[in-house]
């Protein structure tokens, strides 16, 4: 009984081993006509960059190495991301940042100061408390400080490196750059503050329609009615808190690079960090201007926190009626 | 003079990753830095390749032009270096690079980099010093001084690798090409150097 499965066994291997040869020694596949030397043709399953470079964006393969990074054979991508930044990024910046002063100095030029009419009056109204103006003043702090050094990353090398030389720009550089990662947070912290306490005076509604269709009063000089924030104050708020919240989202991940994306990701999101950027360097520049130099009394806002009483009449006249209001409605309790 | 460029002829790369450790020993790189490595193209299945790539020392080099400080120089070999005491740490040129050569030294907190550090070429650093002690901390060796190519291509044990004038080495692999009868391609050439190793 034993004896015979083993024989039968030994058949069948016997059987399967000259089915086996029969099969390999079917016609071989076309030989090329530059056939190797060798007699043996790796290249009958040919690999080739070219095809493999058609199909995909970049070539990966196995590496042995833990660093995922090195996997990464090509990217020609790199190319692309290159162009953009020596070619496009520059010429955006020059156009936003240098366009918008050129923007505001015209109307500068054109309406001049926009001043309190009737002039300044004696009394005065509580606009900021001092948390909302700290609130203000840490993110518009660390705001200038992640600008220029954004800027300097962008257009440092075309504007400051000639003036310096190349010891002393790496230098500043090597400051910057580390000030960016750092005052980030702050940054980030001030948003959020900003988001938690003008959150409600800031939700759009009809007063605000009416007050851009009035043009802000810009246009004609009599003021549409407005809240505590008038419709354009809205407008930067809303940019402020949700640029800022896109710029923290863009710059944690730059910041933790390759953490959550690979590199065509990263350069991806290098691009939008920085034409987010931009674009809200150039809105800060004429919300800087009218809180400045462009109008009277709007400084006092976020300076002392309290403004000319005629100016918020005119600005702010629904939230001055508001105010009045409240405090006919509880007296200040008189000093004892 | 010469144009100097790398060639790798993956199809007699065995990936044995020897140009790797003589990189890491020949520059005394740290820990967590390879100015060289292996990759390894459908692996395990047919057509399977293993290419060395490190820096490929570019014609108009991504990292040159996208660096914000002008850290980069080319030498008259066509080598692209830079200058560690420039570099910023600001990991541009990783995103720029084709070939993921540049390697930055600590990943800590905050993605602070540390100065980039990358193939050579072995040709040392930038600051003239040829074979200094200082130079060979910064930069690592400095074979070229020496009249001697690049250690990873040297003692390649397939000749797989090579470096050397771009003429001499497309020409020793067009021979090699057409002896065999095939050839997976110049690898990286197009994308460093604009053009490819046409047989």
């Amino acid at each position: 009984m034993f004896r015979t499965s083993i024989v039968k066994r030994l058949l069948l291997a016997v059987a399967l081993s000259f089915s086996l040869h029969a099969a390999m020694a079917q016609p071989a596949p076309a030989v090329r006509q530059d056939a190797p030397v060798s007699g043996f043709n790796p290249d009958s399953v040919e690999v080739h960059q070219d095809e493999l470079l058609a199909n995909q964006r970049l070539i990966t393969g196995r590496i042995t190495l833990p660093d995922a990074r090195a996997r990464t054979l090509i990217q020609p991508d790199g190319r692309m991301w290159r162009d953009y930044q020596r070619s496009v990024v520059p010429w955006i910046a020059a156009v936003l940042v240098l366009g918008t002063i050129a923007v505001l100095a015209l109307f500068y030029a054109i309406k001049g100061r926009i001043m309190i009419e009737g002039g300044r009056g004696l009394a005065t109204i509580i606009r900021f408390s001092s948390f909302e103006r700290f609130m203000h003043w840490l993110t518009a702090g660390s705001w200038c400080v992640l600008a220029l050094s954004g800027l300097n990353m962008v257009a440092g090398r075309f504007v400051l490196l000639p003036l310096l030389g190349n010891e002393t720009f790496s230098a500043l550089s090597r400051l910057l750059k580390p000030a960016h990662n750092y005052v980030a947070f702050p940054f980030m912290l001030g948003i959020v503050l900003m988001l938690l306490v003008w959150l409600r005076a800031n939700i759009p509604n009809q007063v605000d329609l009416n007050w851009f269709k009035a043009g802000g009063g810009f246009l004609h000089g009599d003021h549409p009615p407005a809240g505590k924030f008038n419709g354009g104050q809205k407008m930067v708020f809303w940019i402020v808190v949700l640029g800022g919240a896109a710029m923290a989202a863009t710059g944690l991940t730059l910041m933790f690079p390759f953490v959550v994306t690979n590199i065509f990701g990263m350069q991806i999101i290098q691009v939008i960090h920085g034409l987010i950027a931009l674009l809200m360097i150039a809105m800060m520049l004429s919300h800087i201007y009218i809180g400045s130099v462009g109008m009277e009394g709007a400084i006092d806002a976020m300076g002392s926190g309290e403004v000319d009483l005629t100016w918020a009449k005119h600005h702010h006249s629904l939230w001055v009626a508001d105010e009045l209001a409240k405090a006919e409605k509880s007296p200040p309790s008189p000093a004892e | 003079m010469a144009r100097m460029k790398f060639l790798c002829d993956a199809d007699r790369c065995i990936e044995c990753n020897a140009c790797v450790t003589a990189c890491k020993n020949a520059n005394e790189v740290p820990w967590g830095i390879n100015r060289r490595r292996v990759v390894t193209i459908n692996d395990g299945k047919p057509g399977e390749r293993s290419v060395s790539m490190a820096c490929m020392h570019c014609n108009d080099a991504p990292c040159a032009a996208v660096c914000p400080v002008e850290c980069f120089y080319t030498t008259a070999d066509h080598v692209v270096l830079h200058s560690k005491d420039l570099c910023i740490g600001c990991g541009y040129c990783f995103y720029a690079c084709p070939f993921g050569a540049p390697q930055y030294p600590k990943t800590t907190n905050f993605g602070s980099r540390g100065k980039m550090d990358k193939c050579t070429y072995c040709s040392g650093g930038p600051d003239g010093a040829d074979g200094s002690a200082a130079e060979y901390a910064k930069y690592g060796s400095n074979r070229m001084a020496e009249g001697k190519l690049p250690l990873c291509a040297e003692m390649c044990s397939t000749k797989s690798l090579m470096a050397g004038d771009g003429e001499i080495i497309a020409q020793i692999y067009r021979e090699r090409v057409l002896k065999r009868g095939y050839g997976s391609g110049s690898w990286g050439w197009q994308t460093a150097y604009q053009e490819a190793i046409n047989v």
